[in-house]
């Protein structure tokens, strides 16, 4: 029943938000305590460690998500992959913040074309072809009736 | 940062997440793109907020522009020249992390990442590695979209000490990222920064046309490591979850697309594959073997005749852009009251996917096209199995000649069903260099012809 299957997906997704919730305590645990060393220390090696662990567990996330991604959509897969990797456009808008003109302010403005170009691009070019992905329903071609 | 700025990170970390979600199923898929680009919009917004309001209009002008050409381009775009947009795209991804990177370089203060001028230890290495990556992303999907696009002969480059000289340059990369880290000399950097990009070039011209899957899902991959490696420079675990989400999808791509050449990244990667066994192929080919010949009413009368067809498109149909005269044809078939589907070699095409994108451009429902592990049971119980501008994936030597350099890879087994209709252009091999034994099986009938004219002449002998 589609019901159903709704009502597991919808489980999982309950089990998969809790697990992110879990893994955000666990986190934030994490980098109260690299704070603490910090401050101990004087040096900042603190936010190494706390920057592995997300990146090893959202590793491990990418991973189990991308290996339910169907074989048909493995296309708008990289084309939406590619959009979402211009998230590095937050470091380039931190480059350009500041006021005045320097060279790393350029840099910065540059790298936001280059981003923007992307984000729009590989968004739109992503809606694009999962508009053009429709099931016998929606094609409104019907079974034909087998000869014989 | 405050604790606002990191919650909002977070949650657009999370609506990634939902987008890549989202794709396991054609149904869920549309809304998963929307979680993404909430998810993106939460995070350019909150980094606005983060930055204060000076050098407001410049940004706004920068990105105006950017997302003016993108989505100019990605509107245009024709849907058979996607893998070459999506390697376009992948430099840009590239780059932007090489800009990013040296600007953290050039001014570390803005990122509170150094003290007086002097840049934490931890912070160079990551800069280092993410400036390489990035670079090497850069040319290297440069090359990518040159050789898709037919800029560049799709033919493997190969020259002489090609191993030696990339093995050489990489050893000055780490020797330049180890002078990077002690000493914090630019000319270290740059010298990162000049090399990588020479190495991106020279690592991917060997690697030829038909192999560019791998590659691209490599450079996916890369573009996610470069993003992952820029979070740590800059202490964003956004950037770094993001990173390792796009970093994981593209390996694990690149591994499904290696399986289904039934070879190791590392072949692909040192590249040459299709030159050298090409000759020996030749010889092979030369010896004179019968085969049947057909017209479009031979081939329309056989399949009106039949109960059960199987496509199987490949690269050549996307060449042709023959996927709507085909669908035309099958229209008819169906109203014939055939039963048609399609079977989808993980590697057919210029791109994971490819196919199922193009056919679905076609308007072919998706509950048609199925997989090769869902459909290669069928093809004993099959009347005719129709291919079109596939080669490679089709042939039964993989099976059968432990010699052939497509040995073990995984093949759909057209040549099991009663008849095989052939569309061919010639009688050329197919990128392996390998000539397609099922060629000479007595069951297969060729069609000599382009795609898209075969397809227009046997709708309209299906008419008849």
């Amino acid at each position: 029943m589609a019901l159903n299957d709704r009502l597991s997906s919808l489980n999982e997704l309950a089990a998969g938000q809790q697990h992110l919730a879990d893994l955000a305590a666990a986190l934030a645990k994490q980098a109260q305590a690299a704070a603490g060393q910090v401050a101990a220390s004087g040096s900042a090696p603190g936010f190494f460690l706390t920057g592995l662990t997300v990146f090893v567990l959202a590793c491990f996330v990418g991973y189990y998500v991308v290996w339910r991604v169907t074989p048909a959509l493995h296309s708008p897969l990289m084309a939406v992959t590619n959009a979402v990797s211009s998230v590095i456009i937050v470091g380039a808008l931190l480059a350009a913040g500041p006021a005045g003109i320097s060279a790393s302010k350029l840099m910065g403005l540059a790298a936001i074309t280059l981003a923007s170009v992307n984000i729009f691009g590989g968004f739109i070019v992503t809606q694009r072809m999962l508009a053009m992905y429709k099931s016998k329903k929606q094609t409104g071609i019907e079974k034909a009736p087998r000869k014989g | 940062m405050s604790s606002f700025v990191s919650l909002a990170y977070l949650i657009s970390g999370i609506c990634f997440i939902m987008a890549l979600r989202g794709l396991a199923s054609p149904a869920t898929a549309r809304s998963g793109n929307w979680f993404g680009i909430g998810g993106m919009a939460l995070a350019v917004v909150t980094t606005l907020f983060l930055i204060g309001t000076e050098s407001l209009g410049l940004i706004a002008l920068a990105v105006a522009v950017g997302g003016a050409i993108g989505a100019f381009v990605a509107r245009r775009i024709k849907m058979t020249a996607l893998p070459q947009l999506v390697a376009a795209f992948h430099s840009l991804v590239g780059l932007a992390a090489v800009l990013v990177a040296s600007a953290a370089f050039l001014s570390p203060e803005d990122y509170g990442i150094a003290e007086a001028g002097r840049i934490q230890l931890s912070s160079l290495i990551e800069m280092g590695l993410g400036v390489a990556i990035g670079a090497i992303t850069f040319s290297g999907s440069l090359v990518a979209f040159a050789k898709l696009q037919g800029l560049v002969s799709g033919k493997p480059l190969i020259f002489k000490y090609q191993h030696r000289v990339n093995l050489a340059l990489g050893l000055i990369v780490i020797g330049a990222v180890l002078t990077l880290v002690l000493t914090q000399a630019a000319a270290a950097y740059w010298t990162i920064v000049g090399v990588c990009f020479l190495l991106g070039f020279l690592l991917i011209l060997p690697i030829g046309g038909a192999d560019m899957p791998v590659v691209i899902s490599m450079l996916n991959s890369y573009s996610g490591w470069a993003a992952a490696a820029t979070g740590f420079t800059l202490e964003n675990p956004l950037l770094i979850i993001t990173g390792a989400l796009v970093g994981a999808s593209g390996a694990i791509l690149s591994y499904i697309m290696c399986k289904g050449m039934n070879r190791s990244i590392f072949n692909v990667i040192l590249g040459g594959f299709g030159s050298d066994a090409g000759a020996a192929a030749a010889a092979g080919a030369a010896a004179d073997r019968a085969i049947k010949i057909g017209s479009a009413e031979d081939a329309a009368f056989i399949l009106k005749n039949a109960s059960s067809v199987i496509i199987v498109p490949g690269y050549g149909m996307a060449v042709a852009q023959a996927q709507h005269a085909l669908r035309d044809m099958v229209d008819k078939l169906k109203a014939a009251g055939v039963q048609v589907r399609y079977a989808i070699h993980p590697v057919a095409g210029r791109m994971p996917g490819h196919m199922n994108v193009l056919l679905a451009e076609a308007n072919v429902p998706y509950d048609d096209v199925l997989e090769l592990d869902e459909i290669n049971r069928d093809f004993g119980q099959t009347d005719v199995a129709f291919v079109i501008g596939a080669n490679d994936v089709t042939n039964p030597a993989a099976r059968t000649d432990p010699k052939s350099p497509i040995y073990g890879m995984p093949i759909l087994d057209v040549e099991k069903a009663k008849t095989v209709l052939f569309v061919k252009r010639s009688m050329a091999t197919g990128y392996s260099g390998v000539a397609n034994e099922l060629v000479y099986r007595p069951n297969t009938m060729m069609l000599f012809g382009d795609a898209k004219h075969m397809c227009e002449n046997l709708a309209k002998a299906l008419e008849e």
